[in-house]
């Protein structure tokens, strides 16, 4: 049996803050659901099923918050699922819910992914004392810039390419009135310029920390045809490795390249650069744009960064990326990947405004998380997959 | 739809928590009883899917560490739901159900004996009316319990006779970690613990964890002489706000039950997530399970209760009755959140 | 909130007509916001009611009490809160209960400290969520404690107690035969418990690090220090650790250092027995010898 088409006719994304205490928990999440519905013409009547996905609880302080919220999300009288799987749960939430409509078991899926890291202190709640695990106290980008030290070292890369990358993204978020920073003025210079937090990782190359949600319908082929321009789902992949493992590559894992391995195969697709448009990637330091370029296989090992250094992924090069300024503009955890997810279908619809990339026909939508071992991905496309 | 059954089972509840286990302690293990039961290793699995909690665990990510007992080297499809493992069990189903895999292993794990779990679970109240004042899990049912004795739905000897049942069935399945031979009369005569309800109406605290194999036609393993298939598959849920629903009555279970088709043929087996006594007799009620159903034989959740893999130890004790030739259609069911807010229905048959 | 803090309770009447306490922030019929609120009183009804002979922490009341669901009047929907009467012989479906205020009120449910028995009925006021004064309350802070018992694994604790006897302990997978330090529950490759027992020296290569220039809450050590990967000899895989000794800037991959232990009498069973590592003044390692553990 083969799998129904699928395609995503409406989204919605909040405005991204630093905090957003305008709203609650539920008022946020609501924030991009009324948007997402309002851009698929449906209210929550037409909708069969919630799909919910956000990071780690503590970050709110509140045990499976979907449970409370099932009002508040319109899932009352439904199935609701909630999704985790660390960094990269945006991504595989938009995932369980095309499932839902790929399966033939639903027809209108309504699927939202947030955090509200404000709400509690996200560098608390990632330091919980752990016993038996020596504290370096160090949070995320003590924990990849490791990894960033290795991949120059491996790649050879100069060492401003980090800094290239986060110019870039901060100025592609300009063309983005969502986008958590609008930080004018940001070149290579200002960028290398900055702090060194965590060596090699500067204060401009990581991400802020945002509160934030966005939300996907999801439609089958019969409800999807009757929309002008659904963005249709060619692939979806998601591959998961241990944290730790000897021998494990955290530069280039396994599992991204497992991951990026089954998309491309499902999506018919032999060469990524040529026949991609634009891809919209988890980046959280600047570094990572480069490492996965060569992991999802747009480069070969070593050469990734030589697509930065062209400008090659900036908006008008060979192969665009995060045109919406990435979660290097805004990380609202949970929401992440599937604003990733979000911006790729944004892109094949035609509807990314002042960062729209000129005739795009296929997008990838790319998250990971956990220690680089959760990988999700999806490419979507203007025409109906074969 | 594609045929999907259950072809194995595996399982552990501890008794003390004493030296209690870590959960991939608990895994390395089942995992190996399912493939001793299917002749299968890891590379048979197309698909692993887990439930758990971080806010059980204390602390945030804590699934990822139960990777490990995959051996997730080469990489492996995998995803995680913070809910009961039953509804990962659904995830996986959804993903055979799409043609991109074939066969998925889904588990479950949690040590409620970490925290304290009646003041863990205020957490999962609404934020702002209600997790300030704690209210705990037993006091609520107990709210609902009384709701249900005075407003005639069940007395106190009808709360009785479960527990009862549970107890004497438990004694023969060795995971139970309670049991006795207490009449009715005995347990009403026990002091109240949460009044209206006894210790014996209210699950234990339990660690454990659960891991279920399921295939499609086509794919089983050669092992699976009588497999469990799968011909409903349903979840809902219901309002979170306790004061406006009517706690009497579970809607979602109901909804559920009719979307899984429960009432298209008779069920012989109906083993039911009910970690109160009360709310076995609103689930029989909303599932339409009458007098002829053979409820909860394993003992239930009153008798071990491990935390998001209760719901999926139901479903896998149901395909049993399937796979001994004991049961022609069976019933697994879980619940999740406060007072049966969440419920999910799995309708095996031994006929595809 | 804003009501609780000046001491009244806000309904919330819903499109069904259904007044709802505390008024639920979206429409539950047509999904819209909540907007319009209604006063309740402070006096009510048990609807139902259960005994808590013994509190746990936090809970609104300190002594044994009762929890229940009040339909105050004026009110559709019942409220969850705690009552405060002797026994569970004082309180029954249908009793009359008032609302017992905070001395303070910050603007949260706990404003309502609890139930009490309503012996008089005069009390029954009304307000309009409109005469509410000063500022709206926007938040609500809940501190959050809990308490957890974590528990080690035996091949966690044979490293542990290793380190109580100043040893580093790895153990060999069975199936892959990789030293892991500390020891698996599981090897993350085959999924077998770790078993042979290997004894590891003090010294070891650092396989890439980290400069740590940030200060944060609850740091213990003054940036900018080394968060360093140590691959211990006969290890096949490394480990997080610090690196002192040597100015942070002069921290290189392949560096080879040792292990500095804390005086022997503050040892106990733990990691942080190792102070940390310094170079041990041996040539840097080739590259080749710590690639394939990057």
């Amino acid at each position: 049996m083969s799998k129904q088409r699928a395609a995503v006719v409406g989204i919605g994304q909040t405005h991204h803050r630093a905090k957003r205490d305008d709203l609650s928990i539920a008022g946020v999440c609501r924030e991009a659901i009324d948007r997402a519905l309002l851009d698929a013409n449906m209210t929550f009547d037409d909708i069969d099923a919630i799909v919910v996905g956000k990071a780690p609880d503590l970050f709110e302080g509140v045990m499976m918050p979907e449970l409370y919220m099932a009002e508040a999300l319109g899932a009352v009288g439904k199935p609701l699922l909630r999704v985790h799987t660390a960094g990269s749960v945006g991504g595989s939430t938009a995932i369980v819910a095309a499932s839902l409509v790929q399966a033939g078991v639903h027809k209108r899926v309504l699927t939202v992914a947030f955090e509200k890291q404000s709400e509690s202190n996200a560098m608390w709640a990632l330091s919980v004392p752990v016993p038996f695990i020596m504290p370096v106290h160090a949070g995320a980008g003590g924990y990849f810039a490791p990894h960033v030290r290795a991949y120059i070292r491996r790649s050879g890369a100069p060492t401003h390419i980090g800094a290239m990358v986060a110019a870039k993204d901060r100025q592609n978020a300009l063309k983005n009135p969502y986008a958590h920073l609008h930080n004018e003025g940001t070149t290579v210079e200002t960028v290398l310029a900055s702090q060194m937090l965590w060596d090699p990782i500067r204060y401009d190359e990581t991400c802020p920390s945002s509160d934030g949600a966005c939300a996907l319908v999801i439609a089958d082929e019969d409800t999807a045809k009757a929309y002008s321009n659904p963005a249709w789902i060619h692939a979806t992949a998601m591959r998961s490795e241990p944290t730790t493992a000897s021998g494990r590559d955290q530069v280039n894992p396994l599992a991204g390249q497992a991951a990026a391995a089954a998309l491309w195969k499902q999506a018919g697709i032999t060469s990524p650069i040529d026949e991609i448009d634009c891809a919209e990637i988890y980046v959280p330091f600047s570094w990572f744009e480069p490492m996965w370029m060569e992991n999802l296989g747009f480069a070969d090992q070593g050469t990734g960064w030589k697509l930065t250094e062209a400008g090659e992924t900036a908006i008008g090069g060979r192969i665009p990326v995060n045109m919406s300024g990435g979660v290097l503009s805004s990380n609202p955890i949970g929401a992440s990947g599937m604003l990733r997810f979000a911006e790729a279908a944004m892109q094949v619809r035609g509807m990314a405004g002042e960062h729209q990339v000129d005739g795009a026909r296929k997008a990838l939508g790319h998250a990971y998380g956990g220690g680089s071992q959760f990988f999700a991905t999806w490419v979507v496309g203007a025409e109906v997959p074969a | 739809m594609r045929d999907v059954a259950v072809v194995g089972f595996a399982q552990r509840q501890m008794k003390e928590f004493e030296g209690s286990p870590t959960c991939v302690e608990l895994l390395v293990p089942i995992f190996a009883e399912l493939f001793e039961q299917t002749g299968w290793t890891k590379s048979d699995i197309g698909f692993w899917c887990s439930g758990s909690s971080d806010y059980l665990a204390g602390r945030a990510f804590s699934f990822v560490s139960a990777v490990d007992a995959i051996g997730a080297f080469p990489p492996v499809a995998e995803s995680h739901v913070e809910m009961d493992a039953a509804w990962a069990l659904y995830e996986a189903w959804l993903k055979i159900q799409t043609g991109e895999v074939d066969t998925a292993l889904v588990y479950g794990f949690g040590k409620s004996s970490a925290g304290v779990l009646r003041r863990t679970l205020a957490l999962q109240l609404d934020p702002y009316t209600m997790t300030p004042l704690w209210p705990d899990t037993v006091s609520i049912a107990a709210l609902q319990a009384r709701l249900g004795l005075e407003g005639g739905h069940w007395t106190e000897k009808d709360l009785a006779a479960v527990a009862q049942r549970s107890l004497a069935d438990a004694a023969d399945n060795p995971y139970a970690i309670r049991s006795g031979k207490e009449g009715v009369d005995e347990l009403l005569a026990r002091p109240l613990y949460a009044d209206p309800l006894h210790k014996h109406d209210c699950s234990p605290v339990t660690d454990g964890a659960a891991a279920i194999i399921i295939a499609a036609k086509d794919h089983l393993p050669t092992t699976a002489e009588r497999p469990a298939w799968i011909s409903g598959f349903a979840h809902s849920v219901d309002q979170a706000d306790l004061g406006s629903r009517d706690l009497s009555g579970s809607p979602s279970a109901r909804r559920a039950a009719i979307s899984a088709n429960v009432g298209g043929a008779p069920i012989d087996v109906a083993e039911l997530h009910a970690p109160f006594s009360h709310q076995e007799l609103i689930l029989r009620k909303e599932l339409g399970l009458d007098d002829s159903v053979s409820i909860n034989p394993s003992g239930g959740a009153l008798t071990a209760n491990p935390m998001f893999s209760a719901g999926l130890i139901r479903i896998g004790e149901a395909a049993k009755q399937i796979w001994s030739g004991d049961a022609q259609r069976t019933l697994g069911h879980a619940t999740s959140g406060p007072a049966l807010q969440q419920n999910l229905v799995c309708v095996m048959e031994a006929n595809r | 909130m804003t009501g609780l803090r000046d001491g009244h309770v806000v309904g919330g009447r819903t499109s069904d007509g259904v007044v709802r306490v505390p008024p639920p922030e979206f429409d539950p019929v047509t999904h819209a916001a909540t907007t319009d609120f209604v006063g309740v009183a402070s006096e009510g009804t048990v609807v139902s009611w259960t005994w808590v002979p013994e509190p746990v922490k936090a809970q609104p009341l300190d002594h044994p009490f009762a929890w229940a669901l009040v339909k105050l009047d004026g009110a559709d929907t019942a409220i969850m809160h705690a009552v405060d009467v002797a026994s569970n012989d004082a309180i029954h479906t249908g009793m009359r209960v008032r609302i017992r205020w905070a001395a303070e009120r910050v603007g949260a449910i706990t404003d309502i400290a609890c139930f009490e028995p309503a012996d008089t009925a005069e009390h029954s006021e009304s307000f309009s969520a409109d005469e509410g004064s000063a500022e709206g309350v926007t938040g609500v802070i809940t501190p959050v404690s809990l308490d957890y018992v974590y528990a080690a694994s035996p091949e966690e604790s044979a490293f542990f107690r290793g380190m109580a006897e100043g040893r580093i302990l790895g153990q060999r997978c069975p199936v892959c035969r990789k030293v892991y330090v500390p020891p698996r529950g599981a090897c993350p490759v085959d999924g077998v418990p770790t078993t042979d027992e290997v004894e590891l020296a003090g010294s070891g290569t650092v396989t890439t690090f980290c400069i740590v220039n940030v200060p944060f809450l609850g740091q213990r050590i003054t940036p900018p220090y080394v968060s360093a990967y140590v691959l211990l000899d006969g290890a096949d895989i490394a480990f997080l650790h610090l690196i002192q000794g040597i100015d942070a800037h002069d921290v290189r991959m392949g560096m080879r250092v040792e292990a500095v232990w804390k005086p022997r009498e503050e040892w106990g069973t733990t990691i942080e027995n190792i102070l940390h590592f310094q170079p041990n003044g041996e040539p840097d390692a080739a590259y080749e010898t710590y690639e394939g553990h990057l």
